[in-house]
């Protein structure tokens, strides 16, 4: 379930309370975003959808550890982030997010196997149980046979599964998706929106997505709406709070 | 070492900016190795002096000659332990080009004053029962591919005439910096056939029983022929050294310079190219901080880069410069000290890393301070 009214309980995955963010350019003070609250339970795959300059990657930078809110709090899977030293946060995002980011940004010099493996050379796990994670997840983005491949030798879908291995390998709390298939033609982009849709429904992996592309905020189970830095509920559920 | 593979990955993203960075840092330790090389060659008779012998010369030049009648004399001064003489010969063997130096030499001493020259007993006795034998240095005898037996004709340059000698022997040294080049004949041999300065040789070594007798046995060489024709000037073996290396100029000063100027160059090459590795490269360091590497991590990242640079093109200069000195004296005798010592790659290979380090620190902290959200927004 999905809450934008600060009514969610204890048991949300994500639980965000009255958060702020505010930036100081020049002399002027931008309200990015203001009193926001939203609960997401394990599982559920959220779409945030808005105008350009709304919010909406400033609120998954946030909620990914990468950013820090002038106010309110963020409690992810119990750990409260938004107090965080910088060193804490960094591991914490090692273990609890998986990021896929619009341009792939895949390493060039590395192969696909290698950059799939990169998140997990952070763990202590040895080289052989490292290379089976990796063949897992290349497997469930359907490049298997493409591991000893670099990412120029890959079309943009390709190097966007990749993307999507290299998130889900070391099985991250959820995954952070920045306009995943915004870089890409409609077929690919639908192939990413499958996989992200299986991960979602067959490994009940938690998604949130920030993204402009209405069939693809038709994929999630949820959509919300950032407009001037307020959250509000997607069209399908404009009628409550519950999305 | 799970890193490594980043590390090298990244060095073959650009190779030919790689290359050629490896070759600056290459070219300038293979200069750094030529420099102490030369600064050796100039200055080594100063390291590898006896400290316990002391060499009388000519107090007007070490070109002037002194009485064979001194040696008694200098004997019989308490602390003395030993003594013998050389006379510089300069002849010509085949070719001017062909230098090594030549020496008419007390044959009954000289082993007792040079310990460290090793010449196996049978070719010693066989160089005294000759008068026409010759003792030779293992690097030139292996320059002119001479061996025992060998007859050798030399043209006199001081002393005209064709002069031929037997090889007998064989020496070599016992440290990796001994001079290996001299040519030894027996003194006899050119008293007898000289037309002039028959009675003179070219000047005294004296070995003393111990190197605290240095100065006394100085002093008292330098007053017995004082007031004489022929005036003595006696210095420890060590001083004679240092100032015959000081005739060619401030080398030290020269050496220190030229390096200081190419590390300088070299450091700002490295510098620049780690700069624009890293700008180059910003996202992906955003992204590296993103997965959950730390900045320290992205810090030394650059740095190992940077270090990887570096020793690969220390290693590869000092190595090229290493091969080049062991081919030996290229000019043929006038620095026979021409050897590249192991201390002087350790110093090289630490060059080395702190130019790497230097040049990679700025490139490294830029990187480790990178703000994430920043970086990811240029992308």
């Amino acid at each position: 379930m999905v809450r934008v009214d600060g009514g969610g309980g204890a048991g949300s995955l994500i639980q965000i309370r009255g958060l702020d963010k505010t930036y100081r350019r020049g002399g002027e003070e931008i309200h990015v975003l203001q009193g926001l609250n939203l609960d997401v339970d394990k599982g559920e795959f959220v779409a945030f959808m808005g105008p350009s300059g709304s919010g909406k990657t400033t609120l998954l930078n946030l909620l990914s550890g990468l950013d820090v809110p002038s106010r309110g709090s963020i409690v992810v899977a119990g750990d409260e982030i938004t107090h965080m030293s910088g060193n804490k946060l960094t591991e914490w995002r090692a273990r609890h997010v998986g990021f896929i980011f619009q341009m792939y940004n895949l390493i060039p010099v590395l192969t696909a196997f290698q950059n799939v493996e990169l998140p997990l050379l952070l763990t202590k796990l040895s080289k052989s149980e490292r290379r089976k994670h990796v063949e897992t997840a290349m497997a469930v983005v359907g490049l298997a046979d493409r591991m000893d491949h670099y990412p120029r030798q890959l079309s943009g879908g390709q190097e966007q599964r990749v993307a999507i291995a290299r998130a889900i390998v070391a099985d991250p709390t959820f995954l952070m998706c920045d306009e995943p298939t915004g870089d890409l033609d409609r077929k690919s982009a639908d192939d990413i929106l499958n996989i992200l849709t299986r991960l979602s429904k067959e490994y009940a992996k938690t998604i949130l997505m920030v993204t402009h592309d209405p069939m693809a905020a038709e994929r999630a189970q949820a959509t919300l709406h950032l407009n001037k830095g307020v959250l509000v509920e997607g069209v399908a559920a404009a009628a409550g709070s519950h999305v | 070492m799970k890193y490594m593979p980043l590390i090298i990955a990244n060095l073959f993203r650009k190779k030919l900016r790689t290359a050629l960075t490896i070759g600056s840092f290459a070219v300038a330790l293979f200069l750094f190795g030529l420099l102490v090389v030369v600064r050796g060659a100039f200055s080594q008779g100063v390291d590898v002096a006896g400290a316990d012998r002391l060499d009388v010369i000519n107090k007007v030049s070490i070109i002037q000659p002194l009485p064979y009648a001194y040696r008694d004399q200098i004997l019989r001064i308490p602390g003395v332990k030993a003594i013998t003489f050389d006379e510089w010969f300069g002849g010509v063997y085949q070719d001017e080009k062909n230098f090594f130096p030549q020496f008419a030499v007390d044959p009954d001493n000289q082993r007792v004053v040079y310990p460290e020259f090793a010449i196996p007993e049978d070719q010693w006795k066989a160089f005294l029962q000759d008068r026409e034998g010759a003792i030779v240095g293992s690097g030139t005898a292996k320059r002119f591919g001479w061996k025992i037996g060998d007859r050798i004709p030399i043209k006199g340059a001081i002393y005209p005439g064709n002069w031929e000698f037997n090889i007998r022997g064989i020496y070599q040294g016992a440290k990796d910096n001994d001079d290996l080049t001299q040519f030894w004949f027996q003194y006899k041999y050119l008293d007898e056939r000289r037309q002039f300065g028959k009675g003179l040789i070219g000047w005294y070594i004296v070995k003393l029983n111990s190197p605290d007798d240095a100065t006394h046995v100085q002093k008292a060489i330098d007053q017995m022929f004082a007031n004489s024709p022929y005036e003595t000037k006696t210095e420890t073996e060590k001083a004679l050294a240092s100032d015959f290396a000081k005739q060619f100029g401030n080398i030290e000063l020269l050496i220190v310079s030229v390096g200081a100027v190419v590390f300088f160059t070299l450091l700002l090459v490295t510098g620049n190219t780690m700069a624009i590795a890293v700008r180059e490269r910003i996202g992906e360091l955003a992204v590296l901080k993103a997965v959950g590497f730390s900045d320290r991590f992205v810090m030394f990242l650059v740095l190992g880069e940077s270090l990887l640079i570096a020793a690969v093109g220390g290693l590869l200069g000092l190595g090229i410069c290493k091969l080049f000195t062991l081919g030996g004296d290229p000019t043929h005798g006038f620095l026979p000290f021409f050897y590249l010592p192991y201390p002087a790659i350790v110093l090289g290979i630490v060059i080395a890393f702190a130019v790497g380090i230097l040049a990679g620190i700025l490139p490294a902290t830029g990187a480790m301070r990178l703000r994430v959200v920043d970086a990811l927004r240029r992308v």
